[in-house]
C-alpha cells in the first residue's frame, strides 16, 4: 500500500487529479505561505479547485483533515486503555467513556477486553486523574497500556481505489 | 519541555486541521496574535524535534474501504522486542507498531501492530506474514478487530 500504483486514465482526468491530491500530499505537503496554490501548480488545476476538492473530501469523511500528525506522548501524555464490559452494559459504558473530553478514540473490539480507547491529558498526573475519573464513573477497572516504544516507520497510508 | 505555550496554542488552533484558505498560516497567526513567519517557523521546528511526525493530507482509512482494521497483539521476549518491532513497523500494511506493558495473567502481549485491509481474510493474511517474520519469537498472539467506532477525533489539547 505504501507504494500503491494509481491506475491512470480509466476514469478520466478528474479522478486522477483527485487521487493524486489525496495520495501525493500525505507527506510532501508544501510548507509555504500558500500551500494550496503550490499543490494546484503541481496538479495543473486552480487553487480554488484544490480548496474545493479538499473541503468536499473532508465533508465526505474521506480525509479527516489537512494538517499535522503528532507523535504520541510528545505533546502531553496519553495511553491506550481497555475495559472488559458485559455485552448488555457495553453501549451505556461506551457512552460514558466517550463523554470524557480526554477520549479521542473509542473502539469496540471482539475480545473479552471489548472497549478500547485512547486517553490524552496535558501531563502524566492529569492522565492518572483522568484514568481514576473514568474508572469511578463507569465502575470498571482500566487496563492501562501506555506506549513504551514506537517502532513504526511512517510511510503514510496510500489510498486504495476500488 | 519540548514545547512552550505558543507552540501549544498553534497545536490547539490547528489540531482539527489547517484552515482551507489561500493563506492558512495567516489565519492561524491572527488567531494567536503572532506573525505568519513565526507560525511557520515553529511548525518547522516541531517537525525537526519530531513532535510533529508529518504534515499533509490525513486520510481516513476506514472511509477509504479498509473495513477490516485489526489490532494484532503479540507476546515476544522483551530482550528481542526492539529488533522485532522494527521489522514489523516497516511492513507496508502496518500503520502503528508499539511496545506496551503486559499485565499478567490477563494481558500477556507486549507488541502491538495495527493492520488494515479490505476484508478480514486479507487482514488475516497480513497476520500470517507477521507471524512468519516473528517465527519462534512469537509465544502467543491474538487479533482484535474493531466492530464499531464509538468516537474518533484528532488530537485534542485542552488549554491548561
Amino acid at each position: 500500500m505504501a507504494h500503491h500504483i494509481i491506475q491512470y486514465g480509466t476514469e478520466g482526468t478528474e479522478s486522477t487529479v483527485e487521487q493524486r491530491l489525496l495520495n501525493d500530499f500525505q507527506h510532501d505537503f508544501p510548507l509555504s505561505p500558500t500551500p494550496f496554490a503550490d499543490m494546484a501548480e503541481t496538479l495543473g488545476i486552480t487553487e480554488d479547485e484544490v480548496l474545493e476538492l479538499l473541503k468536499c473530501k473532508q465533508d465526505e469523511g474521506v480525509i479527516s483533515r489537512v494538517g499535522a500528525v503528532f507523535k504520541p506522548n510528545r505533546v502531553g501524555a496519553s495511553t491506550l486503555a481497555a475495559m472488559a464490559v458485559e455485552d448488555e452494559k457495553l453501549q451505556q459504558v461506551a457512552e460514558q467513556v466517550s463523554a470524557f473530553e480526554s477520549i479521542n478514540h473509542n473502539y469496540q473490539r471482539e475480545h473479552r477486553f471489548n472497549l478500547w480507547f485512547v486517553i490524552t491529558a496535558p501531563d502524566k498526573s492529569a492522565l492518572e486523574n483522568e484514568i481514576k475519573a473514568i474508572e469511578s464513573k463507569t465502575g470498571y477497572t482500566i487496563l492501562n497500556l501506555p506506549m513504551v516504544a514506537d517502532y513504526h516507520i511512517d510511510l503514510g497510508f496510500d489510498i486504495k481505489w476500488t | 519541555m519540548p514545547i512552550d505555550a505558543i507552540d501549544r496554542q498553534i497545536i490547539e488552533a490547528t489540531q482539527s486541521g489547517l484552515p482551507l484558505v489561500e493563506q492558512p498560516y495567516v489565519e492561524v497567526a491572527q488567531q494567536i496574535g503572532i506573525s505568519e513567519a513565526e507560525v511557520m517557523q515553529r511548525i518547522c521546528a516541531m517537525q525537526e524535534k519530531d513532535i510533529i511526525r508529518r504534515i499533509g493530507v490525513v486520510p481516513n482509512h476506514y472511509a477509504l474501504g479498509y473495513k477490516a482494521n485489526g489490532m494484532t497483539v503479540w507476546d515476544v521476549p522483551d530482550e528481542h522486542i526492539a529488533e522485532l518491532g522494527k521489522k514489523i513497523g516497516t511492513l507496508e500494511f502496518v500503520s502503528h507498531c508499539y511496545q506496551r506493558p503486559r499485565f499478567l495473567p490477563e494481558w500477556p502481549y507486549n507488541l502491538f501492530a495495527m493492520v488494515h485491509a479490505g476484508t478480514k481474510e486479507e487482514a488475516m493474511q497480513q497476520v500470517d506474514v507477521i507471524a512468519e517474520l516473528l517465527g519462534d519469537m512469537n509465544r502467543q498472539h491474538d487479533v482484535l478487530f474493531s466492530t464499531k467506532i464509538l468516537k474518533k477525533t484528532g488530537l485534542r489539547l485542552k488549554s491548561k
